[in-house]
């Protein structure tokens, strides 16, 4: 077992450097670069000044060369200054977003969870009848409904006419004269709209590979055995069935740990959430290299861990696979 | 265990919507005001709003108009811009200009401080101009001083400025620099400062706070040399989608923005809004062309442009595009400026005589279609940036009015950095529609000067004329108001005659402001220009943006 972890870890670096290179070469293919856009500001400005912009960021060397740059750096876990107008560290940016992003995703990963599993085994104990059939129409609507469409109902009904909800934003002016309690309040009342709208369209995909697997292992010697022995239908399904019918969901799992810091574009535009959407968003339309390169580091990262993740709880929770 | 998480969820949406200060659309019931409450009082808090999240606060480096909107309400600079567009006294009192329009003088008034207290001397605005010009620092502003052969200090309150040619549009320059202070930032590199963070100025707002990606809080300066401004508290929203802007301002999470042409014209004719919120529409500083490659033989023809650009009705993408907010072009200069010639008229829609003059030009009409000279159908591309709805729209209906007269005009939209490097800087295209926001001063020499045509220069259409030359160099030589007057009416005389651009329309800048804000006045300056002297009344400062 160590060896093989060993033996990943180390297949991860090439890995790695490969996804950095080619990121590397895209972005910089794409037309215009920082200097470009910065450079828009006005009938005054010259080439002369726009050569200066280059020369600061170190644009005007061969992209060989700036990407040995990039990497010495790399290895050394500097993530380098971003080539916007504040020349902020990179890593300072990214600490800035990423905890507002992760709480986010944690929300929206509990309620997804708490509504798919229930549902799809739901679904699966009811094989064919109308509640299944009516469960499927119903989260198959959200899974075609556009996120920005149920973000802007959601905030016209619960934020302006119902008024119960803060419609953008994630506190309130006032948030810095609150007691903790208020401000965890405050918070939470400015995630409830975001949350929903993000996971409204995941209900199918989650509770459809919950019911799909449920399906398989109600149909089992073990369970027919289960009910043989008289145990109660709840204590089969939740106890006997379940078990096995949640595995699907450790690949589930290891896809979500890279998503966790992978803010959705769209919903933080809409909701003003400062998370890492917007800073990607952000970071690409201005050409700000070193931040993109940044964010797609660690997410390849986070995606490989994940990976390596899920392989190595499969071993946990299903007994029949050893990896040598 | 699945009905528990349930009941968990339901339970945590109850609690949370279960607010006891959360307002039901909005301002419902709103105190009466009496008439000793619309007098001039201090106090409250204006939220404001934009889509775009600001960058860095220190003047030099701004880039991006979010910035701009806190960094000069926390600065000041030697001259600002009056409600006429004129420019007046700030911090310097007066000011003089040498005969030969070579040296700028500027008395300093004695009275100001920055917001940390200490006095704002000659020695701050001599350091704001070498710190501006330093090699390390990548500003934007650097071209407006290029010509600055000296800038120095006189007495603690005096600096004069010597210029290695006179420069008329210079006197504007100063209107835009903004005076930082030396004892914060001498020995340190403006890129790695503090201060681009935690500004401190001299303006009529001290800094707050910078929550970053969500808003920018700033207080009224009580030690401000022009007087307190009335408001107290001054927040900048960052809400980067406009339907959510308009949805905040209905809920009263926010008092100003800038709505779209359609939500302006076609959502705000509701009970709400007439109650709350008032809308201002002025002329902007902007307007929107249709530019044509004069290296392309067909476009070098005057007769082949001023064809195509008559074969557009103006009033038609007015009304279609803008929603009859804003006015037909006639030049690129803002109706209603000092050097603005009112006597030329936009370019009128007339199909009949485009047609004619394609005819002289040599081209031939035929079963539908315009035939060039060599016999090739006349078609060719409007080239215009992704991501503007206008210009996309503008450029359909030139098409479809176009095809009227047999030719075929093709909209092509590219990314706007593709836009630029591939095609604007290597003048690859035929006709690009693109829109040219505007400096106070008249001077244009970037943008039709022949000496101005290389690659990433600004007169990408290559369009010359010895006349204009002469009068652009001259304008910038000039200074004297009613000689410039007489040069810049010339300038436009020979645009409208020789239309390198077909100018289309300017577009009107729209503000959708809460009633409860009182004081504000519409002026060729727009509406902010006197914005230390708006007003919250007593009984309305706590709402309705309480939230």
């Amino acid at each position: 077992m160590l060896g093989y972890l060993l033996r990943r870890i180390v297949g991860l670096v090439p890995l790695l450097l490969g996804i950095s290179l080619i990121s590397f070469a895209v972005i910089h293919l794409a037309p215009g670069e920082p200097a470009v856009i910065q450079g828009e500001m006005g009938q005054r400005s010259t080439v002369e000044l726009r050569e200066q912009f280059r020369e600061i960021y170190g644009l005007d060397k061969p992209l060989h060369e700036q990407y040995l740059n990039w990497l010495s750096r790399m290895v050394r876990l500097d993530f380098g200054l971003s080539m916007t107008a504040d020349r902020q560290p990179v890593i300072d940016k990214i600490a800035e977003k990423l905890p507002v992003t992760i709480l986010l995703n944690i929300c929206t990963f509990i309620v997804i969870l708490g509504v798919s599993v229930p549902l799809g085994v739901a679904s699966a104990v009811r094989h064919g009848k109308t509640f299944d059939k009516a469960t499927t129409v119903a989260v198959f609507i959200g899974f075609a409904t556009p996120h920005f469409w149920l973000a802007l109902l959601l905030m016209l009904s619960f934020g302006v006419s119902l008024g119960w909800f803060p419609i953008s934003g994630l506190t309130s002016l006032n948030f810095d004269s609150m007691g903790p309690i208020e401000k965890v309040v405050d918070v939470a009342r400015h995630l409830v709209l975001p949350v929903l709208s993000l996971t409204f369209g995941a209900f199918a995909y989650n509770s459809r590979i919950i019911r799909g697997s449920m399906l398989e292992v109600i149909r089992q010697d073990y369970i027919t055995t289960a009910r043989a022995k008289g145990l109660g239908e709840r204590t089969v399904v939740y106890k006997h069935a379940l078990r096995n019918g949640l595995l699907p969901m450790v690949t589930i799992f290891g896809l979500w740990v890279p998503e966790l810091i992978g803010g959705s574009v769209i919903i933080e535009q809409i909701f003003a959430i400062p998370g890492m959407g917007r800073l990607f968003w952000e970071s690409v339309m201005g050409r700000d290299y070193t931040t993109i390169m940044g964010i797609l580091t660690i997410s390849a990262f986070l995606t490989l861990l994940g990976n390596l993740l899920a392989d190595v709880l499969y071993t946990v929770v299903d007994p029949r696979i050893r990896h040598r | 265990m699945h009905r528990i998480l349930f009941s968990a969820v339901v339970a945590t949406v109850v609690t949370l919507s279960g607010c006891g200060s959360c307002q039901n659309g909005a301002q419902s019931s709103r105190p009466e005001l009496s008439e000793s409450d619309l007098q001039p009082v201090q106090g409250g808090r204006l939220i404001d709003s934009g889509i775009g999240e600001p960058s860095v606060f220190l003047p030099p480096l701004v880039t991006d108009s979010a910035s701009s909107t806190i960094t000069s309400l926390v600065y000041s600079s030697l001259l600002r811009i009056g409600k006429d567009l004129d420019y007046e006294p700030d911090l310097a009192e007066s000011w003089e200009v040498s005969e030969d329009g070579l040296q700028l003088t500027f008395h300093l008034r004695k009275d100001v401080k920055f917001h940390d207290g200490r006095p704002l001397t000659a020695d701050d605005v001599v350091f704001t101009y070498e710190a501006l010009m330093d090699p390390e620092t990548p500003s934007p502003y650097k071209p407006d001083f290029m010509d600055v052969e000296k800038f120095e200090k006189v007495d603690d309150y005096t600096v004069r400025i010597t210029y290695r040619e006179a420069f008329a549009p210079a006197l504007g320059s100063y209107a835009g620099l903004r005076i930082l202070p030396k004892h914060l930032l001498e020995g340190t590199k403006l890129t790695e400062s503090d201060l681009r963070f935690n500004p401190v100025g001299s303006g009529p707002y001290k800094f707050v706070e910078w929550r970053k990606g969500d808003r920018v809080i700033l207080r009224a300066n009580e030690d401000f040399y022009r007087g307190e401004p009335k408001i107290t508290e001054y927040v900048l929203r960052v809400i980067p989608d406009q339907a959510t802007t308009f949805l905040e301002l209905k809920a009263g999470g926010i008092d100003q923005m800038t709505p779209t042409p359609v939500q302006y014209d076609r959502q705000t004719d509701t009970k709400f809004f007439k109650d709350n919120i008032n809308k201002f529409d002025y002329l902007g500083f902007g307007y929107t062309y249709l530019g044509f490659n004069n290296l392309d033989p067909r476009f070098k023809d005057k007769r082949v442009r001023k064809a195509i650009s008559m074969a557009i009705n103006r009033d038609e993408l007015v009304s279609g595009v803008l929603l009859g907010l804003g006015e037909p072009a006639n030049g690129p200069y803002k109706p209603g400026a000092w050097y603005y010639d009112e006597n030329i008229k936009p370019t009128p829609f007339d199909p009949e005589g485009a047609r004619k003059l394609l005819e002289e030009a040599g081209y031939t009409y035929k079963d539908g279609v315009m035939l060039q000279p060599d016999g090739k159908p006349f078609s060719f591309t409007i080239l215009t940036n992704q991501g503007n709805e206008s210009r996309r729209k503008t450029a359909e209906i030139i098409q479809r009015r176009l095809a009227e007269l047999g030719v075929q005009a093709a909209p092509r939209i590219i990314e706007w950095s593709a836009f630029i490097n591939d095609f604007v800087d290597k003048k690859n295209f035929d006709t690009v529609l693109l829109g040219w926001n505007l400096d106070l001063d008249p001077d244009q020499y970037t943008i039709w000067h022949s000496s101005q045509t290389d690659p990433k220069q600004y007169n990408f259409v290559s369009y010359t004329n010895p006349e204009l030359d002469k009068l652009l160099v001259e304008g910038r030589k000039t200074f004297d108001q009613e000689e410039r007057r007489a040069i810049y009416n010339r300038v436009q005389e020979i645009l409208a005659e020789d239309e390198p651009y077909a100018f289309l329309y300017v577009p009107y800048s729209l503000v959708l402001l809460n009633n409860r804000v009182h004081g504000v006045e519409v002026a060729a300056a727009g509406i902010g220009w006197n914005f230390e002297e708006w007003f919250i009344p007593k009984p309305l400062q706590n709402t309705p943006s309480a939230k």
